[in-house]
């Protein structure tokens, strides 16, 4: 177990380091220039050059790798061209709306998709599972702009039971908070729980084959408590995979749900600081998306020795 | 279908109840771009305008909603008979937000600054004639010009010109301190930006108490927005094809203003064979404006023939001098030897005024031989290679900033473009005053880059503004890129 962690834990330090080494470098590359952007068709080369001096640009590249490494380790993110305040403060500021959303999202997703992957499962074959995949089917298949924007129609603008997009900050009360984050998590939701529930069902009908099922059926354990106590825990390891992975996507990728209901998240500053080449914001948040990838991968291969007590034992 | 609403309603009036209603003096303002920072002297965005321009910094003059210079800080002016000495009267009793008073030293900070060598200001050009800036007594301000400037009080009402406090000009980015009728209150990133009455204001009081400016970044976003009285007033409409679906609409009001945005399709004047004006001809009159107008702004722009808004009292109508005529482009073509047609790169930032009219563009221009490769491009990408290296052929933009006629004649300019009759025109347009005489050289230079066929002139963006009916006080057109809230109020 120690060895299995240590491994893990070397692994992922690794990879930060070449990550944080790809991340700089790709965005050096990248044509654009901040300093040009901040000031705009009406300023002359000589004025650029001097805001470019001002924002340290003109360092030498691996020197101001070095300079921005460094201060990583010592979790200083560096500050942002545009915004002139601390990268970590507009995280903070962002993570207090991505990181609810997210686990809202996630729980609504196992909930939807677990129950549908046993029922399906259950019902191999037959009428039920038909409807339920096909559900999922169109879960997967339908944009989710689309299906956020009828949302917004139905619940906002038609029955006017929560805002249409926005979000008012936790200062404002909980509930008002949470009613914003409602729509949009079920948007995100919905995709995900559709994955979800069919990885559930094919790992239920894969483990429900196996020999053991049909001794515990043969000594005459009822069909429920197979299914949940036997072939579910079984079946996890794929589900937890795919949960860790949907974990990570919803912290950071949600940037066509947050334009849609214009939600202040990180997916959404990634993309600003993009566009606005505030390098040093867009670097050091995809570091931080990185490690947090790597700590929830981490957190799925120890949830592994849980529910697989021979991974517990393997030296 | 019927129950299902009626248990709906019920549930959403038991949930409204506990949201606050909005109080009548309130005001959500929907704006599309985020602003980088609060500090109107320390950036190009035009967004950084659109929240505090007249609204929380004011300046010597300011503009108006028709684009005239009228009095603000300054409550009057006297400009000597050369020309070059404008002698400023200030207003009494003025007061920042932070509680200091506002003199005649703030003046001369404010413009030193902004013309300081290591001054980054993204307009620093508007204070390049000023020689001197002197403090005659705290209420008297003298400031000398090099040379005679015509537009000196125009340029003293630009957003980068406001006048700020010595005290807090360092961290206005954050925290803007003026001396407008709203001071800031909170700016959740992202979010909103809150602006709230300021009740030591020296001029007339504003109307509303409080108002709100929400990002709402995607254009589909905005119709919900307005329809669920979450946003009640979008001065800059995103989303143009759904303006005929709100103006259908009695609760909204739809107004179609102008702005000083020229659209046009830029030409690399220097570039083989754009440097034939027989080719930029050519293109001229291949150009369908009617269907691009159709296509990339819902039919709501207006047709242009030179670099002049029709809002513009100078404007002089040259639509006429290249009709859409395939026949002639080809002729034109053929007399530049490149009766082949030739091949080309179209690059298109962002906007889809671009994207949009691109795809139209480039089918406009085969029909006549000239074969365009589209290139999609971000803004960063469009002003590092097009704008600052003129890596380019064509590409499609806005030029947004007022009565830049000027820009066709300065050095090094994306354009290429190089003609010392046109760059004589603006050089005498600089030191005229005489408002008749103005008139005649503007409309000699519109003239010019029309012959020239300098770009492909195409239309004048058009400022949708939609707002809840029962407000009143909006800007119409955008002479400038705010949303000057002093005079909006609510009816009811």
């Amino acid at each position: 177990m120690t060895v299995y962690l240590l491994k893990r834990l070397a692994i992922a330090l690794i990879t930060l380091v070449l990550a944080s080494m790809v991340v700089f470098a790709v965005l050096e590359i990248i044509p654009g220039d901040p300093a040009r952007l901040m000031l705009g068709m009406n300023a002359s080369a000589d004025q650029v050059e001097l805001l470019r001096n001002q924002m340290g640009l003109n360092a030498p590249l691996p020197a101001r790798y070095l300079h921005w490494a460094g201060g990583l380790l010592s979790l200083d993110f560096g500050r942002s061209y545009t915004y002139s305040v601390p990268v970590i403060d507009l995280v903070r500021e962002r993570i207090v709306v991505s990181l609810p959303l997210a686990l809202i999202a996630l729980a609504l997703s196992t909930i939807i998709a677990i129950p549908v992957g046993l029922f399906s499962a259950g019902r191999h074959g037959r009428a039920g599972d038909t409807i339920a995949m096909g559900a999922a089917q169109l879960g997967v298949a339908v944009p989710n702009f689309w299906f956020a924007l009828m949302l917004i129609y139905l619940f906002a603008v038609w029955l006017r039971l929560v805002p249409a997009g926005g979000f008012p900050g936790w200062s404002a009360g909980i509930w008002p908070a949470l009613k914003s984050l409602i729509l949009p998590a079920i948007a995100l939701a919905l995709p995900q729980a559709a994955i979800l529930a069919r990885v559930t069902r094919s790992a239920l009908i894969e483990v429900l084959n196996e020999d053991y099922i049909r001794t515990a059926r043969a000594k005459g354990l009822p069909y429920r408590a197979v299914l949940w106590r036997h072939a579910l825990r079984n079946a996890m390891i794929p589900v937890l995979t795919i949960l860790g992975l949907q974990f990570a996507f919803l912290l950071a990728g949600t940037i066509i749900i947050e334009n849609v209901f214009y939600l202040p998240g990180l997916g959404r500053l990634v993309f600003q600081a993009i566009t606005q080449r505030d390098l040093i914001v867009v670097e050091s948040v995809v570091m931080l998306l990185v490690a947090a990838v790597i700590a929830v991968n981490l957190l799925v291969d120890l949830s592994y020795a849980v529910v697989d007590p021979r991974l517990r034992s393997r030296q | 279908m019927k129950l299902w609403k009626t248990i709906l309603t019920a549930a959403a009036l038991v949930l409204a109840t506990g949201a606050s209603a909005l109080a009548a003096r309130d005001l959500v303002i929907g704006i599309t771009l985020e602003p980088p920072h609060l500090d109107p002297t320390a950036g190009a965005a035009a967004a950084i305008d659109e929240v505090l321009y007249a609204n929380v910094f004011e300046g010597l003059t300011r503009i108006g909603p028709n684009g005239e210079v009228l009095p603000d800080l300054a409550e009057s002016w006297t400009v000597s008979d050369d020309g070059k000495v404008y002698t400023f009267k200030l207003h009494a009793g003025v007061k920042f937000h932070d509680g200091t008073d506002f003199n005649a030293d703030d003046v001369k900070f404010s413009l030193d600054r902004a013309r300081a060598d290591n001054s980054v200001n993204a307009q620093k050009g508007l204070f390049a004639a000023i020689d001197t800036v002197e403090v005659v007594d705290p209420a008297t301000v003298r400031i000398t010009l090099k040379n005679p400037q015509s537009s000196f009080l125009y340029n003293m009402g630009w957003g980068d010109a406001v006048i700020v406090a010595p005290e807090t000009a360092g961290t206005n980015k954050e925290k803007p301190v003026g001396t407008g009728p709203f001071r800031f209150q909170s700016w959740a990133k992202g979010a909103s930006i809150t602006l709230i009455k300021s009740d030591a204001y020296w001029g007339a009081p504003v109307s509303l108490d409080k108002a709100e400016f929400r990002i709402v970044t995607d254009a589909a976003a905005a119709v919900p927005a307005l329809l669920s009285g979450d946003v009640q007033a979008f001065p800059f409409f995103p989303d143009p094809d759904s303006v005929a679906q709100i103006k259908d609409d009695p609760r909204f009001k739809v107004v179609i203003g102008a702005t000083e945005g020229e659209t046009i399709l830029s030409i690399n004047n220097k570039k083989p064979p754009f440097d034939k004006l027989e080719v930029r001809q050519a293109i001229s009159f291949a150009l369908d404006r009617k269907a691009i107008i159709d296509g990339a702004s819902a039919g709501l722009g207006v047709p242009i023939g030179s670099h002049m808004s029709p809002a513009n009292k100078a404007y002089v109508d040259l639509t006429g001098l290249y009709p859409h005529n395939v026949e002639k482009a080809r002729e034109l073509l053929k007399e530049a030897g490149l009766e082949n047609g030739f091949k080309a790169t179209l690059k298109l930032p962002p906007p889809p005024y671009a994207r949009l009219g691109g795809e139209i563009i480039a089918s406009q221009l085969r029909d006549v031989g000239i074969d365009l490769q589209i290139v999609p491009v971000e803004w960063a990408q469009w002003l590092d290679q097009v704008f600052t290296k003129k890596d380019y052929d064509l590409t499609i933009v806005s030029h947004t900033e007022p009565n830049d006629i000027d820009i066709y004649s300065r050095k090094d300019y994306y354009f290429n473009y190089d003609n010392p009759t046109f760059d004589k025109i603006i050089a005498d347009l600089n030191l005229t005053s005489d408002e008749a005489k103005r008139m005649t050289l503007l409309g000699e230079a519109q003239k010019i880059l029309a012959d020239d066929a300098v770009v492909g002139f195409l239309y004048e963006l058009p400022k949708v503004g939609v707002w809840d009916a029962k407000l009143e006080g909006f800007w119409e057109n955008a002479p400038i890129q705010a949303n000057d809230l002093t005079k909006v109020k609510w009816t009811e």
